[in-house]
């Protein structure tokens, strides 16, 4: 693999760490998958996609997307999970029928035509990186998940709500018990996880662009960091997302047609030695 | 979750009888357009049937059986339009690629539950999918294959129908003796309690591995034949709409009780033409359709039939 692809690889790897955060915190801490999480990314894209188009911002583009995909997520938190609560298998279920009718509508919106988010102009043409030339806009997106890694890891080893979000993941009926209100807590990392599923979106819209059947391949791929790296952990993510992210550009580059089955390979083998993934805990 | 069959009962066996023999006249009163539609709810409740193994007698809730489903469809056109095989070897060949499929995803399911399950099941089923719509070389990509595949013998709608039936009659039959036997009961031991059949000795890793591949079996029947009925297979075949769909067919029916898939396939596919007249938004339809049902009836139209009969019975 040359350095190229190796950088390839790493950039296509951070987004995904972006969205994949995102989508193991909820699992993590509510025992919500959110299906609808490949959804949400898509439809963060779109909207930021406009607001950057029409006010030719991208960071006003990724603010907005981000709010706009929060305020689906409390809604769908708040207006239809909170029905089903408890029972794992219809919350599945349920955010699965919301992803349905959240792509429809996004199909409705912007059609079925390939946007590509505009990209400011500091972070065009490329760097020289040990000889190769490589554009700034990937670099830009690697160094962006680097961030959103250290400020997850503070937000959960160094702060009081990441300490509840810790304990929550553990047992969350004890912190109920201790007087907390674990239910803000959730709301919070509810918002939080699709916050990053919308900038995720508008991240990856600026360099995989964004069509009706991107939010199914996102989701694949977020399923597969979890089941390898394991539910609720941040360092799983993250491992997760270098597996996944490098296999996957080596995949292309070695049979194109087949890339997706080479991420099939490492969940193949984590789940046959560790079923609750690399870094999961038991229940 | 009642899982319990009440087959055994007289009044059972005369209404499926009832049932059949309006199912076998029916192509005397119904237009062309009217056959096909039940020859594909048949087909549609095999599938669901299929699934009703996993999710009513199991208690594992797969999101991989349209991905099943769709490589049976898939191989069976292959094996016609491009190698040139016999139709008839080509449906047990694609059967056959069903039920290895199952087992592999069965090899690495039966050591998860619950919505471990259902996520594995789910990205297992996407890796088909994306495979599917990128391996243009041999699965046309986004175009897919056609061809008109169905052998002489049934070429007329109503032989067809016909033979939907009578396949539907005999996989349901089969479903229904493998849900009976003292290994469909190990299946409901497992789904009512992991831990105490493993402590009482039960391989439960194998009795799933087993049940999975059984019911992809029969989902890759269902795959076979609707190659015949559509002749023509897609990515949408093998898509997540496919698994969704089915499920909910399955769901809708209420889990465990078998015949339900079929009620539940007539419903289904009856909104279906229904919205698609009216507008293009099936997709939005069908996830509202999922979202309600999760939220007020999670055990189905019969499910929820059953448990307001012994509410009332309970009461007088």
């Amino acid at each position: 693999m040359s350095l190229f692809q190796l950088l390839n690889g790493l950039t296509f790897a951070a987004l995904l760490f972006v969205v994949a955060s995102g989508f193991t915190l909820i699992f993590g801490l509510l025992r919500i998958v959110n299906l609808a999480h490949g959804a949400l990314y898509l439809f963060g894209g779109y909207v930021g996609f406009t607001i950057a188009t029409k006010l030719g911002s991208f960071t006003l583009g990724i603010m907005g997307a981000m709010a706009a995909v929060a305020v689906m997520g409390f809604a769908l938190n708040e207006g239809l999970l909170r029905f089903v609560r408890g029972f794992e298998l219809r919350q599945v279920l349920l955010s699965l029928g919301v992803a349905f009718v959240l792509n429809d509508m996004s199909l409705v919106i912007w059609g079925g035509d390939s946007f590509t988010v505009p990209i400011p102009e500091e972070l065009m043409g490329g760097f020289r990186v040990f000889g190769t030339f490589y554009p700034k806009y990937r670099l830009f997106v690697l160094l962006m998940g680097i961030l959103i890694f250290i400020g997850l890891w503070v937000l959960i080893n160094k702060t009081r709500l990441g300490a509840l979000i810790r304990a929550g993941v553990d047992d969350a009926e004890m912190v109920e018990a201790a007087g907390i209100n674990i239910q803000r807590v959730f709301l919070m990392t509810f918002l939080l996880g699709s916050a990053l599923a919308g900038m995720g979106g508008v991240m990856g819209g600026a360099f995989l662009s964004l069509y009706p059947s991107a939010d199914s391949e996102i989701l694949v791929f977020s399923l597969a960091i979890v089941i390898i790296g394991g539910r609720g952990s941040l360092i799983g993510v993250g491992v997760g997302s270098l597996m996944v992210g490098l296999l996957n550009t080596l995949g292309q580059v070695m049979f194109p047609e087949l890339a997706y089955f080479v991420i099939f390979g490492p969940m193949a083998a984590i789940l046959a030695f560790r079923p609750m993934g690399l870094f999961g805990k038991a229940v | 979750m009642s899982g319990l069959s009440r087959s055994k009962s007289p009044m059972g066996a005369l209404v499926g009888v009832a049932v059949m023999a309006v199912g076998v006249i029916a192509p005397f009163f119904l237009s062309r357009y009217q056959i096909g539609l039940a020859t594909q709810i048949l087909i549609f409740g095999m599938l669901a049937m299929s699934i009703d193994i996993l999710v009513g007698f199991t208690g594992r809730t797969s999101l991989g059986h349209g991905a099943i489903f769709g490589a049976s469809t898939y191989v069976v056109l292959y094996c016609v339009t491009q190698a040139g095989l016999s139709p008839y070897l080509a449906v047990v060949l694609g059967i056959a690629t069903a039920t290895v499929l199952a087992a592999v995803f069965a090899l690495l399911a039966v050591r998860t539950n619950g919505v471990y399950f259902l996520l594995l099941t789910l990205a297992l089923g996407m890796i088909v999918w994306g495979i599917c719509l990128r391996w243009t070389q041999v699965t046309g990509g986004e175009n897919g294959l056609r061809g008109d595949i169905r052998p002489k013998a049934l070429a007329d709608y109503k032989d067809f129908y016909w033979f939907i039936l009578a396949l539907a009659a005999l996989v349901t039959f089969g479903i229904r003796r493998f849900v009976q036997s003292p290994f469909g009961l190990t299946l409901r031991g497992i789904r009512d309690s992991d831990s105490r059949m493993r402590s009482l000795g039960y391989n439960v890793p194998l009795h799933l591995f087993i049940g999975f591949t059984m019911s992809g079996f029969f989902a890759g029947v269902a795959g076979a034949v609707y190659a015949f009925f559509n002749n023509f297979v897609s990515p949408s075949t093998v898509a997540l709409t496919q698994s969704v769909e089915s499920l909910l067919m399955a769901i809708i029916g209420g889990v465990g009780t078998l015949y339900g898939s079929f009620i539940g396939a007539s419903a289904l596919i009856a909104l279906q033409n229904l919205v698609s007249s009216h507008t293009e938004r099936w997709q939005s339809v069908l996830g509202i359709t999922f979202t309600l049902i999760m939220i007020f009836a999670p055990e189905g139209i019969v499910g929820k039939f059953r448990a307001l009969r012994a509410k009332y019975a309970s009461k007088h």
